[in-house]
């Protein structure tokens, strides 16, 4: 085997003190496909950025031997301790990095032709003419289509998995040798993750250069990398091939990792006599959402976007309905018209009555139904303690309720998600910022749990959450299911939480319903050619 | 199924419990706080710090309470019965004679009072009689310092805080409603800050009688507006929040979203202003005593004390120590108003 491109010793990275990569050993072959895994705070992202030493305000020990092009007598030059202006040429031209976020990683202000311009001119010298000529060609490599176009368009003109895409485009600008990509599909559709995904691997092959992938993802890691590495809080506690590492999992962590996948752990529908009333049921259900009209006409009056159109549904008490769609396609629209925060036409009843004006109305079905938001870090108030938090619901619903009772109501609440003074002390008096993400979807639940309601709308309840977090968090929401008999309207857009959670299935494109019906018809027999993308993917 | 508790730590703080433990360890600020509240206490007892009438007398056996009771001339076999003048020599004389004593403030002038016998003429030097000298008409400058800051202060603190109440409602209101409310609201607070605070001002104190609480009045009309739009963008963006979602599918009337769930998220840049807030009402009162369109004649205010030392430039005492006064006070505020933004920023680090 020949001499690796980059070798990675005893690497430590400390912020004021705090170790989060506590001496970490790896190293890559030219044109080797690493995948770095690992949950969020294992110091995954933190590695490849200091490499390029581009954290700031950390400490960094260790070596980092990289085969530089053309570098002195090929000799490798250790990154960690390369003077900055060494650095600089490495940057960029051998080693480029592409970031999960392309919308925070391009410059809003430059045209995505001039930003990979740009690039051409500083590393390899090219003229200003030659250079837009080379982007061009660059985004045509990349797939995006009418790539002169293109190139002449702001970050913000762009989609995206266009943007994805500009990204490597300006990061293969200069054949790196090595390529860091951060989470590149974590912010993009299922559908084009895969899209992405491929032409990762294509430009791969074609420029022989290495690719280190960081990302929580398993299935990316399976269909992507060579080798795997797994990080658990700044430790590599296991690496080798993919096929070994996932046939047989050595740590505990790596096998906790592979063994996330959500399980399915419902009370089936099965032959069981049809439930009496739904507990939810829409007819013909429409959101729009004014927008701006331009020019003196828009002084007048407003234009409307159609986010939801024609959706009719019903859920039946201790069943769930899944909503799948990809960004923009409604689903989160129509779950808030479903909780009544947004105004729609059509027929929309819970617990037997309609949406009205009257205030008394609402509270009598807001009892009933109730929503977990995606984000447990927006979806809690920073300066409510837990107590107050989760009493919130009885002080509206039963305001008459006394101080003990509705504590101990609020404690059984808690318990009924897991939470106990005995692991937290003095868990009410706590504040939301003390918790973990997964702690607070918990707090989030007990929050609507106190009431008993009957429905609870899941928006995307765990994809903010790490996956072995994740899969607690649906065992928790099945337990309470099978328990209580709750009803689900749960949105994602997981195939792998709708598999392990709903009953029934319905897909939603551009606002409207391509596909529904009963989750294993949906799932193995997809009839429309966008569910059956979806089902591809995963 | 249940994690660790081992990733939870244990003490636990409120947010604005970690604002202040952040802020106390800021020395700079912390210490101007305290030498601040010292100032503020001190002044608010001026009337025992700096008075013409002795805190208490002995007089032919008897114990007398010039601070709380007026006693005439005649108590202390004087010829007249008008209120004792305790800075007369004839008084003075009577009261150390025999046995008699008197216990006299730090600084025996009051805010008002003319010192009839002063050895020099008005306004006089540094001396020992007058520490800081006395004013053009013979009032003792240290007392009017002392007054003076009182009433600043007093003032600055009550135009701050109905100011910010007046704020954080109408920013609320307008925040929370959002839509055709904002924009009246918006349109009403463009054309109210476009009036001629001065002007009205002036047209005010033309015709009605001036006093404290008028200039209070008319300043609160016009200080509300700067902090409104704050909290306006607070709670707009706020609103928008999960956690509002939230309590409004929880069925949470909207007046306790606003008041539990929004007002305590939004309060930074109100904290935030406080201290600036201040230093700009003392500002003002000062300018618009400066002017003479402030308070009342004979009221002790720093800024009639600038105008005197601008009238009397040679009389080097009074205005480098009223301008000695306020840039203290103001700076003590600024130092504070640093110290609290900092507290707050959520970017920097937590050390």
């Amino acid at each position: 085997m020949s001499r690796p491109l980059l070798e990675v010793k005893d690497l430590r990275v400390s912020f004021a003190g705090k170790e989060v990569v506590r001496g970490i050993d790896f190293s890559m072959a030219p044109g080797e496909k690493l995948a770095l895994v690992g949950e969020s705070g294992s110091g995954k992202t933190v590695t490849a950025l200091s490499l390029l030493r581009l954290v700031q305000d950390a400490s960094i020990s260790g070596q980092a031997f990289f085969e530089a092009r053309g570098g002195s007598a090929g000799e490798p030059a250790d990154l960690l301790s390369l003077p900055e202006r060494a650095l600089r040429g490495i940057r960029g031209r051998d080693i480029a990095m592409i970031f999960q976020e392309p919308m925070t990683a391009l410059n809003p202000l430059f045209t995505v032709g001039d930003q990979i311009a740009e690039v051409l001119q500083l590393k390899e010298g090219l003229a200003q003419s030659a250079s837009v000529q080379q982007a061009i060609k660059l985004l045509a490599s990349t797939g995006i289509p009418e790539p002169e176009r293109r190139a002449n368009s702001f970050p913000h003109q762009l989609s995206g998995g266009q943007r994805q895409r500009a990204m490597i485009a300006m990061a293969l600008a200069c054949r790196p040798r090595l390529l860091l990509a951060d989470e590149p599909t974590t912010a993009l559709d299922v559908t084009l993750r895969g899209q992405i995904l491929a032409l990762l691997g294509d430009l791969q092959r074609q420029n022989g250069m290495a690719v280190l992938l960081i990302t929580h993802d398993l299935n990316l890691v399976r269909r992507f990398a060579d080798r795997v590495a797994v990080m658990e809080n700044g430790h590599i506690v296991e690496q080798g091939a993919v096929a070994e590492v996932f046939a047989r999992p050595q740590h505990p962590y790596t096998q906790k990792l592979m063994d996330s996948k959500p399980v399915r752990d419902v009370v089936e529908a099965g032959n069981a006599a049809i439930p009496s009333l739904p507990l939810m049921r829409a007819s013909q259900l429409r959101v729009a959402y004014p927008t701006a009209i331009p020019g003196v006409k828009g002084w007048f009056k407003s234009g409307e976007f159609v986010a939801v159109r024609n959706a009719s549904f019903s859920i039946p008490p201790g069943r769930t309905l899944g909503i799948v769609g990809e960004s923009g396609s409604g689903k989160s629209t129509l779950a808030l018209a479903s909780l009544g925060l947004l105004k729609f036409s059509g027929q929309l009843q819970a617990a037997g009555q309609s949406w009205s004006r009257q205030a008394a109305g609402n509270k009598a079905i807001r009892k009933v139904v109730q929503v977990v938001f995606q984000d447990p870090f927006s979806s809690l108030s920073p300066r409510m303690t837990v107590e107050a938090l989760v009493e919130e619901g009885l002080r509206v619903h039963e305001p008459l309720l006394g101080l003990e009772e509705r504590r101990r109501r609020v404690e059984q609440a808690l318990a009924d998600v897991g939470m106990g003074e005995r692991q937290f002390p003095g868990l009410l008096r706590r504040y939301p910022h003390e918790f973990s993400g997964g702690q607070r979807q918990r707090l989030a639940i007990a929050r609507v749990l106190i009431i008993n309601p009957g429905l609870l709308v899941l928006d995307e309840p765990t994809s903010a959450l790490d996956v072995t977090i994740q899969k607690q968090v649906l065992g928790l929401l099945q337990r309470l299911q099978r328990e209580r008999g709750l009803s689900y309207l749960l949105i994602t857009h997981d195939m792998d939480v709708i598999r392990a959670m709903a009953h029934e299935v319905m897909v939603m494109k551009d606002g409207e319903i391509v596909e529904s019906g009963s989750v294993f018809d949906v799932l193995d027999a997809p009839s429309h050619a966008y569910t059956q993308t979806l089902v591809a993917q995963s | 199924m249940i994690t660790s508790p081992a990733s939870v730590p244990a003490p636990s703080i409120s947010p604005s419990k970690r604002a202040w433990q952040r802020f106390r360890r800021n020395r700079l600020g912390y210490g101007s706080l305290l030498i601040f509240c010292l100032l503020v206490v001190l002044s608010l007892f001026a009337e025992v710090l700096s008075n013409d009438k002795p805190l208490v007398v002995s007089y032919q056996g008897q114990l007398y309470f010039p601070l709380a009771k007026d006693y005439s001339e005649k108590t202390f076999n004087g010829d007249f019965d008008t209120p004792a003048d305790y800075l007369d020599p004839f008084i003075q004389s009577k009261l150390t004679q025999d046995g008699n004593w008197a216990v006299y403030p730090p600084n025996p002038y009051g805010p008002r009072t003319i010192n009839y016998f002063a050895k020099a003429p008005n306004p006089s030097a540094p001396s020992g009689d007058n520490l800081f000298g006395t004013d053009d008409r013979g009032r003792d400058l240290l007392a009017q310092l002392i007054y003076g800051f009182r009433l600043s202060v007093l003032f600055g603190l009550a135009l701050t805080v109905i100011g910010v109440l007046m704020g954080v409602v109408a920013g609320a209101i307008q925040g929370y409603a959002g839509g055709k409310t904002d924009l009246v609201g918006q349109r009403f607070i463009e054309i109210w800050g476009s009036m001629p605070e001065l002007y009205l001002l002036i047209i005010f104190s033309a015709v009605f009688a001036p006093s404290v609480a008028l200039l209070l009045l008319l300043l609160s009309l016009f200080g509300w507006m700067g902090l409104s739009d704050y909290v306006r963008a607070e709670f707009l963006r706020n609103r928008q929040m999960d956690y509002v979602r939230a309590a409004k599918a929880l069925g949470v009337s909207n007046l306790q979203i606003m008041w539990r769930h929004i007002l305590p998220n939004s309060l930074t840049p109100v904290v935030t202003f406080l201290p600036f807030r201040m230093s700009a009402a003392i500002l003002a009162l000062t300018s618009l005593d400066f002017l003479g369109l402030g308070v009342p004649p004979g009221t002790p205010s720093l800024g009639e004390l600038l105008s005197q030392g601008k009238a009397n430039i040679d009389a080097w005492w009074i205005s480098l120590s009223t301008f000695a006064v306020l840039v203290i006070t103001l700076l003590l505020l600024t130092f504070m108003g640093d110290a609290l933004r900092d507290a707050l920023d959520p970017r920097k680090a937590d050390r």
